[in-house]
């Protein structure tokens, strides 16, 4: 391990560590291919409730995974015990269940060395950020909220970790990343009133926890004493973390192999793939980049192979479905690895503009405990949250109850109407860093909501 | 919450992935995003042979004997220590397995339990020797109380579809946390380097962030007392160690299993899987408890889709009947899997030409293999005492049933016969333990007492919340030992117990509550399931739907969910089912937290019936 600046910053493996690792693993191998996965880093957070830090938490773990193959036959092990000893036992167990599995009819000889591009996503800034810094930026928040007579609750996350893949044949591949999340909740004292407001970035010094906390004050403030409004369906002008909620949910979806296996959306009824059809209003576009500088991703996939721009839907159009190196062997196509990151095209309004351009709709800050009801059309459910207000001739005139959406991302997205700019967004339920996710703020018409809810 | 689960399987995508991070199932812990690595969840994403693979399948609830041949009740029959160790050692040396290197001397590196087979002795001296260094070395830094947790994870993954083994994968994780108060506030940190350099650092690293916390402080943490432990052992009560199982027969299981579904016609797709784990836990604390316990869990079960012929719709079933425990292997093997799934096969066909349901009001008959799922949604936790009083508002949420001093003794959740209770002990279940993750001996307590609010989920923190509820009460302020924390890497707090429902006096079944409907609907199996912050407003799913007229079941419907404010959904109960009826239901996936936790829990209920719920139809539109 490099040595920590101090005893509390983070701590992550090199390039040369990780390579040395992968070696020494590799080397306790007896098997005809191998492949080892090493992930290593720290994670920080802080949480804060009632306006005071609550608990918080420290932590460096470095794990390695083995993958055996006797012939067609394969089995992992997963440790994080790194001396000699523990890892040789380790490779030998992944043989061991390797020889004692049948023959896997799908299985894929391991990559050659491939050429990857530069991994990008570190921040220096986030990767030194210590508890006494955190709980200063929750400090930000708690303290302007306890001034306002309102209570913060939120949630602070860094991240610093690095990646490795290599195998038997040569391939190497490494990167190393930061991550975070800062969100916070923000109620008012009588419980009537809640607001939220969060990011998510890989670098620090991008974060502003003042106007976060000023933006959830604001939204707890004018959320108090909600009225009941009809279920129903109406335009929605949703706020940019709202849109990531669902539209994220699409790429789940995103491929072939459910598709022609006749269980997805995107399968055509009577056979075949929906690729080449539109599902969607044709503005949006919907891409995988690990170059993307708002939602860089790891140069490499899982097995090692190159991570790589991808369209899944092009003006409204699906262009590419998901594939692994099986199935695209199977039809014949080059694989099309996923890398878990998802931006979607936006447009030039601000959301005031979409605001001001309804007549009568609702404005939503987010979404939340969002689960699947139907794949078929990948309708889901889950409930408006901290921030839901009435638009009336193109003003915010009042707050409105929480309503429960059956809605799908698909239909939402063929309804639209108009989008704001993109941006990163901390579209996580949980509130973690999770993937990295840039999408519009959007107005939309018809938006399904069933019933209401008395949750504050 | 419950964190989601993958219904279609493979990276078929979405199905009930939440996300693109997806992956959370029963045995998989919440947010799988690039740093997934990081979460140092129980389980970690296996590198399976195509990138794709990553099945947890999933499992859903225990017995139903209406339409369905039950299996037969597990007998618990704990074996004595040493009983298991000979089983252990027969099994391991017969699969050829290595021998265990022994333990390093404490001083020298890395210490003990290098990768090995058999299960460390959580109650190893020189484990205890680190522990008790970790308490000291945090005491000596200035904090008033610290905890130690060593734990050493030992995970199996075998998920198979049709005739093919996805993957098998083994996953060991040990290390250690250190949590103290600092001038009352929290501190907390943990490392995987298991070396007295490495405990000495992070209790010191733990005291710092104590005190880097402090600044922010406005009511400094009290402790409610605890009797201290200073020498306990416990272990699940299983009765073969799935980690002395040999990996062909479960190979051989799974693919029995789907290769007997696959017979079905219309059957098209099927997975399966079994998930084991075994926690080796050893606590030690600044007031003087030692504690050390071996803990398992097991999940199996089938999900079978079925396709119509022209790729218009496909339905899938889960094994309702399987449940995630706090068992061994031999749970399994009493699941028959390969003697159920043409059944099940049957069911998931049937879905497709079952009819979609007429939206309207009907009466609920809801089998416990249902219903602990709402249970768990609408009771459990709206009853955790931090979110009453607000501290998981930026996540899990806050709770209707707050606050305290309004609704304790007042609030009325449901009719006079409604009992809940938490408990920690229930042979089998998920929960069970000998101390929670604070040194506290579980004790089962009443929740809802007669259809009244009663009491909260408590740690030693918050007991001291609720003093003047238990001085009023003439009971002693003591934590219900509800701490836990998924993994050595994660902060102990407020987790539920296996919180259920007892059952009525009369002793119904559920065939009782549907000969007893005149016009409804009976829902076996957990499907989807969402629910607001505060745990008012709720939407439930299900695997099976039935139309009950005059008594009878009269035929399948499909695309039905129900939609219900708490209270008025629990007091419209007007019957329950008996002792005899009375079942686990379980799941891994029990999220809460920040960073997101995913804790273990079965809850027990019998069947009831529910008058006059809204029910919505969910099928394609648009």
């Amino acid at each position: 391990m490099s040595e920590p600046r101090s005893m509390l910053a983070a701590r992550t493996m090199s390039r040369a560590e990780a390579e040395a690792l992968a070696k020494r693993v590799l080397g306790f191998s007896t098997a005809e291919a191998a492949r080892v996965s090493i992930n290593s880093g720290s994670r920080g957070n802080t949480r804060f409730a009632v306006n005071q830090v609550s608990t918080g938490g420290d932590n460096f773990n470095t794990s390695v995974t083995v993958l055996s193959w006797m012939g067609k036959r394969a089995g992992s092990v997963t440790t994080n015990k790194l001396d000699d000893a523990s890892l040789k036992e380790a490779v030998q167990m992944s043989e061991r269940l390797a020889r004692l599995s049948p023959e896997d009819p799908e299985a894929m000889p391991e990559l050659d060395p491939q050429q990857y591009s530069e991994s990008l996503g570190w921040s220096d800034a986030t990767a030194a950020l210590e508890p006494g810094s955190r709980a200063s930026a929750t400090r930000e928040i708690t303290e302007a909220s306890r001034a306002a007579g309102l209570t913060a609750t939120g949630y602070l996350e860094t991240q610093a970790g690095a990646q490795a893949v290599a195998n038997s044949k040569g391939l190497f591949a490494y990167g190393r990343q930061t991550s975070l999340a800062f969100t916070t909740t923000v109620r008012t004292e009588d419980g009537t009133g809640s607001g939220w407001a969060g990011t998510a970035s890989h670098d620090w010094s991008r974060v502003r926890p003042r106007d976060l906390g000023a933006r959830a004050i604001h939204k707890a403030k004018r959320s108090a004493n909600p009225v009941a409004i009809e279920p129903g369906r109406y335009t929605v002008v949703l706020e940019p973390t709202a849109v990531g909620n669902l539209v994220q949910l699409i790429s789940g979806a995103l491929n072939a192999r459910s598709a022609d296996e006749g269980r997805s959306f995107f399968s055509k009824q009577g056979g075949g793939t929906k690729v080449g059809m539109k599902v969607v209003d044709e503005r949006v576009t919907l891409t995988s980049d690990p170059q993307d500088p708002e939602a860089y991703a790891l140069p490499f996939t899982g097995d090692g192979q190159p991570a790589r721009r991808t369209t899944w839907i092009e003006n409204g159009v699906v262009k590419n479905l998901a594939y692994d190196r099986y199935w695209a062997q199977r039809k014949g196509v080059e694989p099309v690895p996923t890398v878990g990151t998802l931006r979607m095209s936006g447009g030039t309004a601000s959301l005031e503009e979409l605001i001001a351009s309804t007549e009568r709709g609702l404005l939503v800050t987010r979404f939340w405990y969002i689960r699947g009801v139907d794949p078929r059309t990948i309708l889901y459910t889950g409930l408006t949250r901290d921030g839901t207000f009435l638009i009336e001739k193109g003003k915010i005139t009042r707050a409105v109850k929480n309503l429960r959406f059956n809605e799908s991302p698909i239909f939402m997205l063929n309804n639209l109407e108009a989008m704001g700019r993109a941006e990163r967004v901390s579209a996580s339920e949980s509130g973690g860093p999770g993937n990295a996710i840039v999408v519009p703020a959007i107005k939309s018409r018809e938006f399904n909501f069933t019933s209401l809810s008395d949750a504050i | 919450m419950r964190t989601p689960r993958r219904r279609c399987q493979g990276a078929s995508g979405h199905g009930e992935i939440a996300s693109p991070m997806c992956a959370e199932g029963r045995g998989r812990t919440a947010e799988s995003g690039r740093f997934w690595w990081l979460t140092n969840s129980v389980v970690q994403r296996p590198t399976g042979a195509a990138s794709d693979t990553m099945v947890p399948l999933l499992v859903d609830a225990s017995l139903c004997t209406l339409l369905y041949s039950p299996i037969q009740p597990v007998a618990l029959l704990p074996s004595s220590r040493r009983q298991f160790l000979q089983r252990t050692s027969l099994a391991a040396a017969s699969l050829g397995l290595a021998a265990k290197i022994p333990a390093q001397p404490a001083s020298s590196g890395l210490i003990a339990t290098p990768y090995g087979d058999g299960p460390i002795n959580p109650a190893d001296p020189a484990i205890k020797e680190l522990a008790l260094l970790a308490v000291d070395e945090a005491k000596r830094a200035g904090a008033s109380y610290a905890d130690v947790r060593f734990s050493r994870n030992r995970s199996q993954n075998v998920f198979t579809r049709e005739r093919r083994v996805q993957g098998i994968s083994d996953n060991d994780t040990f290390g250690f946390g250190v949590r103290v108060l600092v001038d009352g506030t929290w501190g907390f940190a943990a490392s995987s380097e298991v070396t007295r350099e490495e405990v000495t650092r992070v209790a010191k690293q733990a005291v710092a962030q104590g005190r880097a916390n402090r600044v922010a402080q406005i009511r400094p943490v009290q402790l409610a007392p605890a009797d201290p432990t200073p020498n306990g052992e416990w272990k699940s009560p299983i009765q073969v160690d799935p980690f002395t199982v040999a990996i062909e027969d479960k190979i051989a299981l799974l693919l029995a299993a789907n290769e007997a579904a696959l017979k079905t016609k219309g059957a098209r797709f099927v997975n399966s899987s079994m998930f084991f784990l075994r926690e080796e836990k050893t606590f030690a604390n600044s007031d003087g408890t030692f504690t050390a316990q071996t803990i398992y869990r097991v999940s199996t079960g089938v999900n079978i889709t079925a396709v119509s012929a022209d790729n218009s719709d496909f339905q899938s079933l889960q094994s309702y009947e399987t449940q995630p425990m706090g068992l061994g292997y031999e749970y399994v093997t009493n699941a028959k899997l390969a003697e159920n799934a043409p059944r099940w096969a049957e069911l998931a066909v049937q879905k497709l030409s079952a009819k979609p349901v007429e939206v309207g009001r009907y009466d609920l008959v809801l089998h416990p293999s249902h219903l602990g799922l709402t249970l768990h949604e609408a009771i459990a936790h709206p009853t955790e005492l931090d979110r009453a009083y607000g501290f998981e508002a930026n996540y899990a949420g806050t709770s209707f049933v707050s606050p305290p001093e309004k609704v304790l003794g007042k609030f009325r959740y449901g009719p006079e016969f409604m009992n809940v209770v938490g408990d920690r002990h229930q042979p089998g279940s998920l929960s069970a333990v000998g101390w929670d993750d604070e040194g506290v001996k579980p004790e089962e307590f009443h929740i809802i007492k007669n259809g009244l609010v009663n009491d909260y989920q408590t740690t030693r923190e918050q007991a001291m919340w609720l003093d003047w509820w238990y001085k009023q009460q003439g009971r002693s302020t003591r934590s219900h030992g509800c701490s836990y924390a998924q993994s050595w890497a994660d902060v102990q707090f407020q987790r539920m117990p296996n919180v259920s429902l007892l059952p009525g006096e009369k002793d119904l079944s559920f065939e009782d509550l549907i000969a007893a409907t005149d016009r409804g609907i009976a829902i076996v199996g957990d499907g989807s399931f969402s629910i607001d912050q505060q745990r008012y407003n709720a939407q439930f799913g299900g695997q099976l739907f039935y139309e009950i007229r005059g008594g009878k079941v009269v035929g399948m419907l499909k695309d039905v969910a129900y939609q219900i404010q708490t209270p008025v959904f629990w007091n419209a109960i007007d019957m329950i089912g008996g002792k005899s009826s009375y079942q686990l239901w379980g799941a891994f996936g029990d999220g809460k937290g920040q960073p997101a936790q995913s804790n273990a829990i079965s809850h027990g209920c019998p069947p009831t019936r529910h008058r006059q719920i809204n029910i919505i139809n969910t099928g394609r539109q648009g």
